[in-house]
């Protein structure tokens, strides 16, 4: 569903701020993959999904989605093939637009935008059975503003707008780091609901071990702009948070001692 | 005293009639300023262009609905230009409307004709406003009735606009650009298309004003932007706090320019100010418009404030 073929970007290149973000990575996705990615900072994780989404071109390699290529391919155009939650909780929303209008908005990813109805009578009905789902009291507030809605609540109908259309590939960048404990286990069940309900492939950067060893079929980690450890399947249910922080010693020769702290 | 509040009296049709012809200029103003969230500077030229593409036309013996829709088209074209500087070639928006600005004065000027300004004579050309037109006319004819008209006109349409997918997507891209991206909004094309709506609607006031006055001037446009912000902040503070929807708030900006246009009389009936401190006056207006929300909130923030918050 998604091929990455050794893709490479580097920041600011030719200056004393030049970061090499990605490093020839490669990554592989069946359908219905729910891989989880951890890394300490700077290791490339949301430099990885932004490429993917075409938030910036890379500077070699290639990016195939459902077999198409969309190296190339501008970032609202890559869109139609995507859902993306973002770590920040205003990023996600239009704060201005009612619920409806952000949900109709993304209802319409991919398609045209014409001079048809921005939203329907009969999306409106759509939408607050769809809203039902988060268990959030928002189908009583559709026409609410979404800057009045709280950061989690906001997390929530990202992720609801991401996957109201199926995308091919649903992109979550540490999408619950922003938000207080109880809130967000509250999100990512509502994310592992949506998932398998509609076996979505996915791609889940988080900073929290025992999410990403507990959540998916799949964990890579990533280290100095490539994947330095990937284990799926029954090896990946056995694992532990120790597992995963002695690679992260291994790799970086204890330089990751630092990031215990973000990484537990 | 009796016979000076005659005189203001009889001028505040006056005021009114040229509130109501910027309001419509304050609705393109709104568009950039408010929806998309743009500070357009080109409207200065622009609220030129519209009246001098008008006037020509209209002295060449076109009709002056069609000579208004060239004034129209005219005014879209501005906007894209802008539109393209800043999306195309990666220009801030407030330089890039600069740029157009400037180069707008240049292109009224040959509109025009090498002149400075033209006039058109109400008695020759059959214009469809005028300031001799405020009173002892039958109301159709009346400005203020023709202006309101066109004004209830435009603010049906852009409401419209606004519900469709196109409109819904040109105000996702005012409100969050990196949403509208990721929900594949084109933000460059919504970005363009906003500002050649913006510019439009401000060189068809540009046309209406032109008429209105009985000509147009190569400077009739300066600091245009001034007053359009005005009347969106008038407009915003003084029915801000009714709860309407968006025609509403287009109709309230245009409130906002009367409002401006009454309270720029009375100035001036005062005598205490000269017209010739006009423009000292709308920047002062502005500026503590603009600046009140500001100092409210850094000097006079209520510690408990109920609301949202971050979860």
């Amino acid at each position: 569903m998604l091929e990455i073929k050794s893709i490479s970007k580097t920041f600011n290149a030719g200056t004393v701020n030049e970061k090499k973000a990605l490093d020839r990575l490669s990554l592989s996705l069946k359908e219905g993959d729910f891989v989880t990615v951890i890394g300490g900072n700077g290791a490339g994780k949301s430099t990885m999904l932004n490429a993917v989404a075409g938030v910036f071109p890379v500077d070699e390699g290639s990016i195939y989605i459902d077999g198409t290529d969309v190296t190339k391919l501008a970032e609202h155009r890559r869109a139609k093939y995507l859902g993306r939650v973002f770590q920040d909780p205003m990023t996600g929303t239009a704060a201005s637009m009612q619920i409806e209008e952000n949900m109709a908005l993304a209802s319409r990813r991919g398609a045209a935008r014409t001079l048809r109805p921005g939203i329907t009578r009969k999306e409106r009905d759509l939408y607050k059975e769809q809203l039902k789902i988060l268990d959030l009291g928002l189908e009583d507030r559709l026409t609410a503003k979404v800057g009045l809605l709280s950061g989690g609540q906001r997390q929530a109908l990202t992720l609801l707008m991401a996957t109201l259309k199926k995308p091919k590939l649903l992109l979550l960048d540490e999408h619950t780091a922003a938000l207080d404990p109880k809130t967000a286990a509250k999100v990512l069940d509502a994310t592992d609901r949506i998932i398998s309900r509609d076996n979505l492939t996915t791609l889940m950067i988080t900073h929290n071990m025992k999410d990403a060893i507990r959540h998916g079929n799949r964990l890579v980690m990533m280290y100095e702009g490539h994947i330095i450890y990937d284990v799926s399947g029954e090896e990946k249910e056995k694992l532990k948070v120790s597992d995963l922080m002695q690679k992260f010693e291994e790799v970086s020769g204890g330089r990751f001692a630092n990031d215990r702290m973000i990484l537990t | 005293m009796g016979l000076e509040l005659v005189s203001l009296f009889n001028a505040l049709p006056g005021a009114c009639a040229q509130g109501l012809v910027w309001g419509i200029m304050a609705i393109g103003v709104y568009i950039t300023y408010k929806i998309l969230d743009l500070a357009d500077l080109t409207v200065d030229g622009t609220m030129c262009t519209g009246g001098a593409v008008c006037i020509a036309m209209m002295m060449t013996g076109h009709s002056v609905g069609f000579s208004m829709f060239c004034a129209f088209l005219a005014g879209v074209l501005a906007g894209l230009a802008t539109g393209l500087l800043h999306t195309a070639m990666g220009i801030p928006a407030i330089l890039a409307g600069i740029l157009t600005q400037l180069s707008l004065y240049s292109v009224n000027l040959r509109i025009l004709g090498g002149k400075a300004n033209q006039a058109i004579s109400l008695d020759k050309y059959d214009l469809l406003v005028s300031l001799r037109w405020i009173r002892d006319v039958p109301f159709y004819k009346n400005t203020i009735f023709v202006v309101a008209v066109a004004i209830i006109l435009l603010v049906a349409v852009l409401y419209w606009f606004f519900g469709t997918e196109l409109g819904c997507s040109i105000r996702a891209t005012g409100s969050n650009q990196n949403m509208s991206r990721a929900q594949g909004i084109n933000t460059d094309l919504t970005k363009i298309l906003g500002l050649m709506l913006s510019n439009g609607i401000v060189a068809l006031s540009s046309a209406f004003l032109a008429q209105y006055n009985g000509f147009v001037d190569i400077n009739m446009g300066r600091g245009a932007i001034v007053v359009g912000l005005a009347a969106v902040i008038i407009g915003e503070v003084v029915f801000g706090r009714i709860h309407g929807n968006f025609a509403f708030r287009l109709a309230s900006v245009a409130a906002g320019a009367i409002i401006y246009y009454l309270v720029m009389q009375i100035v001036m009936w005062l005598g205490l100010l000269s017209t010739n401190d006009n423009k000292l006056l709308s920047a002062i207006i502005v500026a503590v418009f603009l600046a009140i929300p500001y100092l409210k909130g850094k000097y006079f923030t209520r510690v408990k404030k109920g609301g949202a918050g971050n979860a």
